[in-house]
């Protein structure tokens, strides 16, 4: 019953607060177009300046998706500096010779795969090639890759924002010790603050996860109920760990600084990048809920895995929370002793 | 009978002792006022009694119960120093909110509500939001969340500071009734002519009770003429000591 005045509390503050309504359901909405239109775009299509190369070399440059310029030599030097080109190719005698702009990395990879294509493609290889995916398909790009983790991103970084801001709200404008001076029992805050944003989070999580798939085509193997429930678990624990870490700020601009330090490294590790080949980076990893949130998106997603294969992310999860919580109704003793 | 009894209460914030050896007690239905300037340690001994702070040393009964206690907190009603009400709500949201903390009936909560605040004089604002609120009328609204559940004991930390001189007047009439009705009153102030209608004072500096007894008996003793000149005389009398 007071578990359930306190939900209902926060559920009328946050309606009322249209901003910060926006800011959660809106929000991620917005980033991850943004996301999508940069990320979801096809490959870079360089253009190449040639001088004198062979009828059939500039015929396979050009099925590699490539815009192909016939310059005289020095035009190719000109092209180079003036950036209208991305790299110049002269026939040496028996050498083909490729000059790079070289300031974007993107441009030099994409003329390097489309080179290492045409030569192959004259060269005829020994074995003809045939790719199956086990999961996915050539569509999957960057977007779809990062997808998971952006969505598991967004439901951890706004949770704690809002949720430790709310809290701390309640310790500085005197309502927490309010609270404590009534029959309130430390443990039904906790828990009303967690069912009272966690209906908010459910809104926000339908809403990301049904517009990632339906509207920008995010790729999906797995159950939409699945994601949810996944994200709702990641919800759980950062809204734990907002509302944990808020007693340790003192006002709004000590909690914002929370955000370099507890969330955006979760990112470098929650597997948008590898970095299994970093040990000490990967053990970092482990210890953060996003990582283990990430992984289990990613597996529900790209692979069509179900709860019961990601028990073990479920479980880690389910512990960060707990301990948080527990940490939580803890910290609430140096408000009142019972 | 004795309602509020402390005894031998020591607290300290780090180093800093703020109650060296407070022992009061208060009958039941007093209106008992304490009196100090400000860093006395009124707000945390008011804290303690209600059992958000447990001392260092010493014991809380409040109505025989030792603090702190939920069950006794249910009796208790708190105005603090501060205005904690969420701005959002609206001032009948705020004060359903408390009332369901204190596990009222929601028939009985409606009641309840328009009775406190035709009290403190907030009907006609009770559907607005509290942000809307000047600073006298969330003084109020405070007050009025103190006596929602209609408190055996109302312990109120300096209640009337930002209000008119016509409202405060009217506070101090509806806690003359509510003691009438035989609620317990603690206050904390250090206006000396609000002191002035308490029954008993705890004259209250740096720590510690350097007086207590009613106005009259203070003035008496001290052989002076104001409570303010008594509070002086005392507190020589305590640093000579």
């Amino acid at each position: 019953m007071n578990v359930q005045a306190i939900v209902k509390r926060i559920i009328k503050q946050l309606v009322r607060d249209k901003r910060s309504m926006a800011l959660m359901l809106m929000a991620p909405i917005f980033v991850i177009t943004l996301l999508w239109l940069v990320l979801d775009m096809d490959a870079y299509e360089p253009t190449i300046a040639v001088t004198d190369i062979p009828e059939h070399m500039s015929i396979a440059l050009e099925d590699g998706d490539a815009e192909i310029l016939e310059m005289t030599e020095t035009g190719g030097k000109e092209a180079l500096e003036n950036e209208t080109a991305d790299a110049h190719i002269i026939l040496e005698g028996e050498t083909l010779h490729v000059t790079m702009e070289g300031s974007d990395s993107l441009a030099t990879t994409a003329v390097q795969r489309i080179i290492n294509q045409a030569t192959e493609g004259i060269n005829k290889q020994p074995f003809s090639l045939e790719i199956d995916f086990l999961h996915g398909s050539t569509d999957l790009n960057m977007f779809d890759h990062v997808g998971p983790v952006l969505i598991g991103f967004f439901v951890f970084f706004f949770t704690f924002i809002i949720g430790g801001v709310s809290f701390l709200r309640e310790r500085t404008q005197g309502t927490l010790e309010r609270l404590l001076a009534t029959p309130l029992k430390r443990w039904q805050i906790v828990i009303g603050y967690l069912i009272g944003f966690g209906l908010f989070i459910l809104l926000q999580s339908v809403l990301v996860t049904i517009y990632s798939v339906y509207v920008l085509g995010m790729y999906m193997e797995g159950a939409i109920i699945e994601v949810l429930i996944i994200a709702l678990l990641l919800a759980v624990s950062a809204l734990s760990l907002g509302t944990l870490l808020s007693a340790y700020a003192k006002n709004e601009f000590q909690m914002i600084q929370f955000i370099p330090i507890i969330i955006v490294p979760q990112v470098f590790f929650a597997g948008i990048f590898h970095v299994e080949s970093v040990a000490w980076m990967e053990a970092i990893g482990k210890i953060m809920p996003l990582y283990y949130g990430g992984n289990a998106l990613s597996e529900i997603m790209l692979r069509g895995g179900h709860l019961v294969d990601i028990w073990s992310d479920i479980a880690v999860l389910a512990a960060f929370s707990f301990v948080f919580i527990l940490l939580n109704i803890f910290a609430l003793k140096r408000h009142r002793a019972l | 009978m004795t309602y509020i009894e402390l005894s031998d209460i020591q607290h300290y914030y780090k180093q800093e002792q703020v109650l060296r050896n407070v022992a009061l007690e208060i009958p039941k239905g007093q209106l008992f006022g304490l009196l100090g300037p400000s860093g006395s340690g009124k707000t945390t001994l008011v804290k303690i009694m209600i059992g958000l702070l447990e001392p260092k040393k010493g014991e809380v009964l409040v109505n025989q119960v030792p603090m702190p206690s939920l069950e006794a907190m249910q009796h208790i009603g708190y105005m603090a120093q501060s205005d904690a009400l969420y701005n959002e709500l609206t001032a009948r949201e705020n004060l359903d909110f408390f009332a369901s903390l204190y596990k009222m009936k929601k028939k009985d909560r409606s009641k309840r509500i328009e009775e406190v605040a035709a009290m403190v004089d907030l009907t006609k604002h009770l559907d607005k939001t509290v942000e809307h609120f000047s600073g006298g009328m969330k003084r109020r609204m405070s007050l009025a969340v103190a006596l929602i559940h209609e408190p055996d004991l109302l312990i109120l930390d300096e209640p009337t500071v930002g209000i008119d001189p016509v409202l405060r007047d009217s506070i101090w009439s509806d806690l003359k009734k509510l003691q009438q009705q035989g609620t317990t009153i603690v206050i904390t102030t250090h206006v000396m002519d609000e002191a002035e209608k308490c029954n008993q004072l705890g004259l209250l500096r740096d720590g510690y009770i350097i007086a207590q007894g009613s106005p009259d008996e203070l003035r008496k003793q001290s052989e002076t003429s104001t409570l303010e000149a008594a509070f002086l005389y005392y507190g020589q009398q305590k640093s000579e000591v």
